[in-house]
């Protein structure tokens, strides 16, 4: 479902990188390995739409991404792609339901208040709807980014060093959590990190050198 | 969840910052509207009360002062002029009517004018209800004084000495009410009516007493000793048979006689020239404290940006648009510059209600309660500024690259 051929991005210093072709299949879920400074990130936007590549193509479920055209991009990314960030960064100004509405609407989706209590409460987090940001600990507000990621369905899910901030224990937690959402959204899982601890949990492994 | 509501939300999340810029446009959009009511509001009422008027005849002195005692019953008389001289001045072929004043008493701060029939006509006056004053101590009420001071028809009051104040009242005679005009929106909306002999009558009986207690004292109003070669009035408006007059009659007057003309157009736009000064001052002071708000409101726009350059980032990761962020920053810079005209408005108009109540002349009161035409620039010089202080930032928001803003955290 998800394809990247002969992909590769030129920094600004003139250092070019390459990466090999990667070819995901519906429902499967990958992790993506490389230290820090590999061009992790620099893939995952590459994947997610947000960076152009200076060569190859990105193709998904049969779209070519990056010839669409830029306000069909981030469209086309609002309702098929979920990403987790290191950080939840959640917009302090609105509520945690408010947080996930606005997902739904940027992706120019109805606005469901049934799917967001759904979510929510998969997470375990449904009473804090009306909570604002600063009122959530640091555990409850990367549930809700979780949230968000999922809140539209997306076809692909991905989690930038979701764990790399945690403990062994939440770790744990969080990497289940992901791969429970995933599971229960039929959306692809990729989780990108240099962390060791997440090895064993993945079968598929994308490494980057 | 629209860009709007999110905009939205977004200042209430500090209000303190937005309060101050709402409060800086109001400030600026209020003095204006006040200015623009104000300034509005006096040209009218100058334009409004001189219309029919040509030329006033009155005692040498300042013209201005002349002007503002026989129009518009603001500052004193001049002093008097034989009315010898004035009906011979009213018979003169440039005139075609001749409207004696005579002015001295008031009842409340409101003054009594004695007039003849030519007053009715020139400013076109009717009654709402009664007639207009015929024999002595009659009179005619304007309409506001009906209503400020209860009167209604078969009232009767005693006027007292002077353009202000009640200390000394003519208790010799009472004035009766016999009608009241429909409001006019002039002066005549605030003056007591009634017939010269009666003001002559009321210090003739004065004059006697005053007498009786100070021997020396001197006369110095409008006399009362029963012969028309002695009696006086206080102004006479005139009203021009031809444009010609324009040239000869005011001429005239000011060489032949020991009077002197005055031209209400003339001292008005003098009058208003004087003031002017003053309102373009505080004119400019408006405009550089909207100046200041403008460049407040587009710093703190800016500075937010960059706290939220991530947050506006991860909004494009959830699939907003260049265009939809764009719009999220123009709104903000725009709600906070509407807020705060609108409330500028209202505020201004409040103010100005407030400094009407408090004036002490009846006759230049100012009325916030006025939507004037010109309020619509204000609204849009507001929107524009908030367009003008948010486009920066908004275009900013709309090229940022969120691939860099994301990997920098």
């Amino acid at each position: 479902m998800v394809s990247i051929k002969s992909v590769a991005h030129s920094y600004s210093n003139a250092h070019r990188i390459g990466f090999k072709d990667w070819e995901i299949n519906n429902g499967e879920q990958w992790l993506l390995l490389g230290e820090s400074g590999s061009g992790k990130t620099t893939l995952l936007h590459i994947l997610t739409g947000i960076l152009k590549p200076a060569a190859g193509a990105v193709n998904m479920n049969g779209t070519s991404i990056y010839s669409l055209s830029s306000r069909e991009l981030d469209q086309f990314r609002g309702r098929n792609i979920g990403i987790i960030f290191q950080r939840p960064h959640l917009i302090k100004s609105l509520t945690i339901a408010e947080n996930l509405i606005m997902a739904q609407s940027f992706a120019r989706l109805p606005q469901d208040l049934k799917r967001v209590n759904e979510v929510l409460t998969s997470l375990g987090i449904a009473a804090k709807k009306n909570s604002y940001p600063s009122e959530l600990s640091q555990g409850q507000l990367q549930r809700v980014s979780i949230a968000r990621a999922v809140i539209n369905k997306p076809a692909l899910l991905i989690a930038d060093e979701p764990t790399s901030s945690l403990d062994d224990k939440n770790a744990q937690a969080a990497l289940e959590l992901l791969q429970q959402q995933s599971g229960l959204n039929q959306a692809t899982l990729i989780v990108a990190t240099h962390d060791k601890r997440v090895k064993d949990a993945f079968t598929n492994t994308y490494e980057l050198k | 969840m629209s860009p709007l509501k999110i905009s939205w939300k977004s200042l209430w999340s500090k209000p303190l910052s937005s309060a101050l810029n709402i409060m800086l446009i109001a400030f600026g959009t209020g003095i204006l509207t006040i200015l623009l009511l104000a300034s509005t509001q006096i040209g009218e009422k100058l334009d409004n009360n001189a219309k029919d008027i040509d030329l006033v005849v009155g005692a040498k002195g300042s013209p201005l002062q002349l002007i503002l005692s026989s129009i518009y019953y603001i500052d004193f008389p001049t002093g008097n002029i034989p009315l010898k001289e004035a009906q011979e001045l009213a018979r003169s072929p440039f005139v075609k009517k001749a409207v004696p004043l005579a002015q001295g008493d008031n009842y409340q701060g409101i003054r009594i004018v004695g007039t003849d029939s030519n007053f009715v006509s020139i400013y076109k006056l009717k009654t709402s209800t009664g007639k207009f004053w015929k024999a002595d101590f009659e009179v005619t009420i304007g309409s506001t004084v009906a209503i400020n001071q209860k009167l209604k028809i078969g009232d009767t009051f005693f006027g007292a000495h002077g353009l202000t104040g009640s200390s000394d009242i003519h208790k010799t005679h009472a004035y009766k009410v016999v009608g009241i005009l429909t409001p006019q929106g002039n002066v005549t909306d605030n003056l007591i009516l009634t017939n010269i002999s009666s003001v002559w009558k009321m210090h003739e009986d004065h004059e006697k007493e005053e007498a009786a207690e100070h021997h020396d004292h001197k006369d110095h109003r409008p006399d009362q000793t029963g012969h028309n070669d002695e009696k006086e009035i206080t102004a006479l408006l005139i009203q021009y048979r031809s444009p010609m007059s324009v040239v000869m009659f005011p001429r005239m007057v000011n060489q032949s006689t020991n009077l002197q003309a005055a031209s209400p157009a003339m001292e008005s736009t003098r009058l208003f020239s004087l003031i002017g000064v003053g309102v373009d001052t505080l004119q400019w002071f408006a405009v550089l404290i909207m100046l200041i708000a403008a460049i407040s409101v587009f710093v703190n726009l800016y500075n937010s940006l960059k706290e939220r350059s991530y947050d506006l980032a991860i909004m494009r990761t959830l699939g907003a648009s260049r265009g939809q962020l764009f719009c999220i920053v123009i709104f903000e810079g725009v709600l906070l510059t509407l807020a705060g005209t609108i409330i500028g408005i209202v505020l201004g108009h409040l103010v100005l209600q407030l400094i009407g109540n408090y004036q002490e002349s009846s006759q230049a009161r100012l009325s916030g309660f006025i939507l004037l035409k010109d309020e619509i620039y204000l609204f849009v010089a507001g929107l524009a500024i908030g367009i003008f202080a948010a486009v920066i930032p908004a275009l900013q928001a709309y090229r940022s690259n969120i691939s860099k803003i994301l990997s920098k955290n």
